[in-house]
């Protein structure tokens, strides 16, 4: 019988949530690295035993932890995340230059091939990757080398490249997602980069429709369909038929169309899902009832998913990495608030019921599928 | 031998209990030199207290000795003469912030 296993970064530590594929009694194991910001914690496609996380507090800054037993146990490997080059600089909150600085590491996308291949995303945003399990890691320096990145600028959470998708079909074919910068993809592994923010409209920037500036809060594909691409922007939820050239919005019904999480159905390419929240003042569900909008139109006409989630006082915030879905049939989700509960929906999000209640607040959400 | 205190979170991923105690071949003994032995015995703490490019000490990491602040001493000062005897540590501490 398959099994999933949950991998819950928190603000205070990593925990692994193990079930069997029918996802109604859970095991909770953690806290791993106690006390640290987790940001984000993958398992490899190629080895689901190979796993990778990032650890870092403003103490004591970066580590990169890997595990080759499922989670288990853990190993420290290389935190040297050097920008090529000279860095440059990027626009500050106030306008002015401000030099490159590497504060953290927001994401980590494993290869589906090479369990010893990974992305990261960072703050300052730019790509590095690794080809030795972790032990060193090198920058992917023509994102930043593209000419727009004396415009990039930071969000609230810092200037963070926080979405990493590569085309299942072609891995040479890489799509990230920075805030606030946008969207961006490369045809040629990473060497070079095109903005992709055609159609994006942010009235919070001076040129609303400008190529770069937008703050793009995560991007989802279904690897069956690599060309069709959702978005979660600051405000507004987008679609691309076309990999990302043009954007066109399909926020519909949605009772608000800010939010940060994006994700795809593990079997239906046009089913969607996102979690409203109230404003970029208010990061919380309107009217305090956490409800999750699944749209089985690729956009457009949304439902709420409310059956087992909180519906009266809930004013928790669901991050950019803190939903996913597993491949099983029928498809899981799984979403994780800032208020440490982390719920589980065995029925692509017709009922939830929470796997954990009382963790820190949940920084990222991911789910292995096993055998 | 330089007696070297550890912040908790530092002692578990170092995975050592209690004092360090680190051989600094440098005479006399500096700031610089201890961290450098200690970075080589325990790997994993570079870029932990000082920023593994620059080599600066991170913002939130204080260095203390003998009831005294030696954060901003430059790092090939000597440290003083207690802590080159063994008599007293070199306290790497993390500072009183967040939540």
């Amino acid at each position: 019988m398959s099994r999933v296993r949950v991998l819950v970064g928190t603000r205070k530590g990593a925990f692994v949530l193990t079930s069997d594929g029918q996802r109604r009694h859970w095991e909770i194991a953690g806290p791993h690295f106690a006390g640290w910001e987790v940001y984000h914690v993958k398992g490899s496609p190629a080895d689901p035993q190979r796993i990778y996380a990032s650890q870092s507090t403003g103490w004591f800054g970066q580590l990169i932890q890997r595990s080759d037993d499922g989670g288990r146990s853990w190993m420290p490997v290389g935190n040297e995340f050097v920008y090529e080059g000279v860095p440059g600089t990027h626009q500050w909150y106030d306008g002015t230059p401000h030099p490159w600085e590497f504060a953290r590491v927001w994401h980590l996308e494993p290869s589906r091939t090479d369990p010893d291949f990974v992305y990261a995303g960072v703050e300052d945003a730019a790509l590095f990757r690794t080809t030795d399990a972790g032990q060193s890691w090198q920058e992917l320096s023509g994102l930043r080398g593209h000419g727009s990145g004396p415009r990039w600028q930071p969000g609230a959470g810092g200037m963070c490249l926080h979405t990493i998708l590569v085309d299942p079909t072609n891995p040479s074919r890489i799509f990230i997602a920075i805030s606030a910068a946008g969207a961006f993809r490369s045809d040629d592994a990473g060497k070079t980069w095109k903005p992709i923010n055609r159609g994006l409209r942010s009235e919070q920037i001076p040129e609303p429709t400008a190529e770069v500036g937008h703050c793009v809060h995560r991007i989802a594909l279904h690897p069956s369909r690599p060309q069709v691409l959702f978005m979660q922007k600051h405000w507004d939820v987008m679609r691309s038929d076309d990999a990302g050239e043009s954007w066109r919005e399909v926020s519909g019904n949605l009772p608000s169309d800010f939010g940060f999480p994006i994700e795809v159905h593990a079997h239906e390419p046009e089913t969607i899902y996102v979690v409203p929240i109230q404003s970029d003042s208010e990061h919380f569900p309107p009217e305090g009832r956490l409800r999750v909008y699944r749209s089985r139109s690729g956009g457009d006409e949304w439902e709420a998913l409310t059956n087992g989630l909180p519906q009266r006082d809930c004013y928790v915030n669901v991050l950019r990495d803190a939903t996913c879905v597993d491949e099983l049939d029928p498809c899981g989700v799984y979403v994780g608030t800032t208020g440490g509960q982390v719920y589980a929906s065995a029925d692509a999000g017709d009922s939830w019921a929470p796997i954990a209640s009382h963790l820190p607040a949940v920084l990222s959400v991911e789910v292995q599928t096993l055998p | 031998m330089i007696r070297v205190v550890l912040p908790a979170h530092l002692r578990t991923l170092a995975r050592v209990a209690g004092e360090v105690r680190v051989e600094v071949a440098s005479s006399p003994p500096t700031q610089r030199a201890v961290l450098d032995a200690l970075e080589a015995r325990y790997p994993v703490l570079r870029g932990t207290i000082r920023d593994a490019a620059t080599q600066r000490r991170r913002a939130f990491v204080r260095f203390f000795a003998c009831g005294e602040d030696l954060s901003h001493e430059p790092p090939d000062a000597p440290l003083p003469e207690p802590v080159v005897q063994g008599r007293e540590p070199f306290l790497v501490v993390g500072a009183m912030a967040g939540g």
